[in-house]
C-alpha cells in the first residue's frame, strides 16, 4: 500500500475548510440543540402529563430515528417547505439541533433526577414554591453533573455531522468523497478525514477534563 | 395549633397511618417515638404535605391544609421542618442556605436576610461559618444550620424527622442543645427521634406510634415508668 501524499496536499485546503465547516455544523447544533433541549427537557418534566406529552412525544421520535433519516427528511422535505429550495447546510444544521436538542433534553432530565429527593423536599419545606426549588436549588446543582454527559454529546455530534456529507454540506466526508472519485483512491480520503475527526474530538475531551477539573476543585 | 383529625395515609395497597386523633397546643413539645415502619416519619410529613393527605384532616392555626383551596406554600413558612440528612444545599453558602428563602418568599432584603441568619447562627454556635460550604462542616453541625435554615422563616411550629439519627454519636449532644434551647423559648415542637433522654427531659408530651396508629400517650413521666399497653412496654423494654 503507497500512500500519495501529493494528492492529500492538493485537497488539503478543501479539507480544511471542510473542518471548518464541521466544527461549525456541531457548534451550531449543540448550541441550538442546548437551548432547545433545555426547553424540552423542562417540558418533559411537567408534571401534568398532558401538557408533557408532546415534549415526550419530541425526544421519542428523535431518538427513535436515524439521524441519516432525519437529515434526509429535513433536507427534501422541510427545508423546501419553508425556503422554497434545500441547502445542505441550513438543513444540516437544523436537522443536527434537533436531534441533539432531544439528547440534551434526557441529559438534562437525568440530571435533575440524579439530585437527591431531600433537595426539594428541603426547598418546598422552607416554603419555596415548585418553580422556585428548581430555580434555586435543583437546576443549578443538575447544570455542574450535566457537563460530562454534555460534552459527550457534543463528540457525538461532531462525528455524526458527517452524516450531511450526504446532502452536499461540503465538510469533512464531502471533501473526502470528492478525492475518491477524482483519483480512485480510498486510503487517503479517507484516513485524512479520520485523522481530522481525531483531532477534533481529542481535543474537544482534553478541553472537557480540563473544565471538569476545574469545576471539581472550584 | 395543630389539629390531626382521622389522619389516614396509603402508599398504593400499604396503608401506613390507619386513623391518627392528635392536637398539638402552642409551645409544647411532643416527641414521637415508635418503631420503624410505624408511620412515624409519614405522620410528621403530613403535617406540612410533604406526603399527600390520603383521607382526614390536618389542621394547622384552624387552616385545612388537605383543602385544595390552602396555599400550601404559605402554610409551609409557618411550619418549619428539620430533616434527618439535613438536606442543606451543597452549592451554596451557609449563609445563602439561610437567606434564600427568606429573600425570595419572605422578600426580606439581603441585608436584613444576612443580619437574621448572622443573628440565628450565633444563636447555633457557628457563626464562624457564614461563608463556608455545607461540605466542609461535619454532621453536627450540618443539623445546626439545617436548624437555623428552617428559623428563619420565623416559622411558628417546628417539625423534627430523627434529626439526630445520621449523627456520629458525639455529636448528637450538640443538635440536642439546640433543640433543648429551642423548646425553652417557647417553639412548638413535634419531634420524631429515638432519643429516650430527650424525650423525657424536653417533651411535654410523648407520643407512642405502632403499626399506623398512636397506640398510646401521655406525659413522658408516666409514659416511660408506667406504660399501659402491651405494646408500648415491649417497645420500652427493648430501647430502655
Amino acid at each position: 500500500m503507497d500512500i500519495r501524499f501529493d494528492i492529500i496536499i492538493e485537497y488539503l485546503p478543501y479539507l480544511l475548510k471542510g473542518t471548518l465547516l464541521t466544527i461549525g455544523l456541531s457548534v451550531a447544533g449543540i448550541l441550538f440543540g442546548m437551548l432547545l433541549g433545555l426547553l424540552i427537557g423542562l417540558g418533559e418534566m411537567i408534571r401534568n402529563k398532558i401538557l408533557a406529552l408532546p415534549f415526550l412525544c419530541y425526544v421519542g421520535f428523535f431518538r427513535g430515528t436515524p439521524l441519516f433519516v432525519q437529515i434526509l427528511i429535513v433536507n427534501f422535505g422541510a427545508v423546501p417547505l419553508f425556503l422554497g429550495k434545500t441547502n445542505g447546510i441550513v438543513a444540516g444544521v437544523i436537522a443536527l439541533s434537533l436531534n441533539s436538542a432531544a439528547y440534551v433534553a434526557e441529559i438534562l432530565r437525568g440530571g435533575v433526577q440524579s439530585i437527591e429527593k431531600g433537595q426539594m423536599e428541603a426547598a418546598r419545606s422552607l416554603g419555596l414554591s415548585h418553580v422556585q426549588a428548581m430555580r434555586y436549588v435543583i437546576l443549578p446543582q443538575a447544570f455542574k453533573r450535566m457537563i460530562p454527559p454534555l460534552g459527550n454529546e457534543f463528540i457525538v455530534l461532531i462525528k455524526d455531522s458527517s452524516l450531511v456529507s450526504v446532502i452536499a454540506a461540503p465538510e469533512i466526508v464531502y471533501w473526502a468523497q470528492a478525492m475518491e472519485t477524482q483519483y480512485y483512491r480510498v486510503w487517503e480520503p479517507y484516513l485524512t478525514a479520520a485523522f481530522l475527526y481525531l483531532v477534533l474530538t481529542l481535543s474537544l475531551s482534553f478541553l472537557l477534563r480540563f473544565i471538569e477539573r476545574r469545576l471539581a476543585t472550584e | 395549633m395543630i389539629k390531626v383529625v382521622n389522619l389516614k395515609k396509603s402508599f398504593g395497597d400499604n396503608e401506613v397511618l390507619k386513623n391518627i386523633n392528635v392536637e398539638i397546643k402552642p409551645q409544647e413539645v411532643v416527641v414521637v417515638i415508635g418503631p420503624s415502619g410505624s408511620g412515624k416519619s409519614t405522620f410528621l410529613r403530613c403535617i406540612n404535605l410533604l406526603e399527600t393527605i390520603t383521607d382526614g384532616h390536618v389542621y394547622i392555626e384552624g387552616v385545612d391544609i388537605a383543602d385544595k383551596s390552602t396555599n400550601i406554600n404559605k402554610i409551609r413558612t409557618e411550619v418549619g421542618m428539620v430533616f434527618q440528612q439535613f438536606n442543606l444545599f451543597p452549592h451554596m453558602t451557609v449563609l445563602e442556605n439561610i437567606t434564600l428563602s427568606p429573600i425570595k418568599v419572605r422578600k426580606l432584603s439581603k441585608e436584613a436576610a444576612k443580619q437574621k441568619a448572622l443573628e440565628l447562627l450565633r444563636k447555633v454556635g457557628l457563626e464562624e461559618k457564614a461563608d463556608a460550604y455545607p461540605d466542609s462542616l461535619s454532621g453536627g453541625q450540618k443539623q445546626r444550620i439545617a436548624i437555623a435554615r428552617a428559623l428563619a422563616m420565623e416559622p411558628k411550629i417546628m417539625l423534627f424527622d430523627e434529626p439526630t439519627s445520621a449523627l456520629d454519636p458525639e455529636m448528637v449532644g450538640e443538635v440536642l442543645e439546640v433543640m433543648r434551647s429551642l423548646a425553652k423559648d417557647g417553639m412548638t415542637m413535634v419531634v420524631v427521634t429515638h432519643e429516650m433522654g430527650f424525650a423525657r427531659e424536653v417533651g411535654d408530651r410523648v407520643l407512642f406510634m405502632d403499626g399506623g396508629y398512636i397506640v398510646e400517650e401521655n406525659t413522658p413521666q408516666e409514659l416511660f415508668e408506667n406504660p399501659q399497653e402491651e405494646r408500648t412496654k415491649a417497645f420500652l423494654s427493648k430501647v430502655l
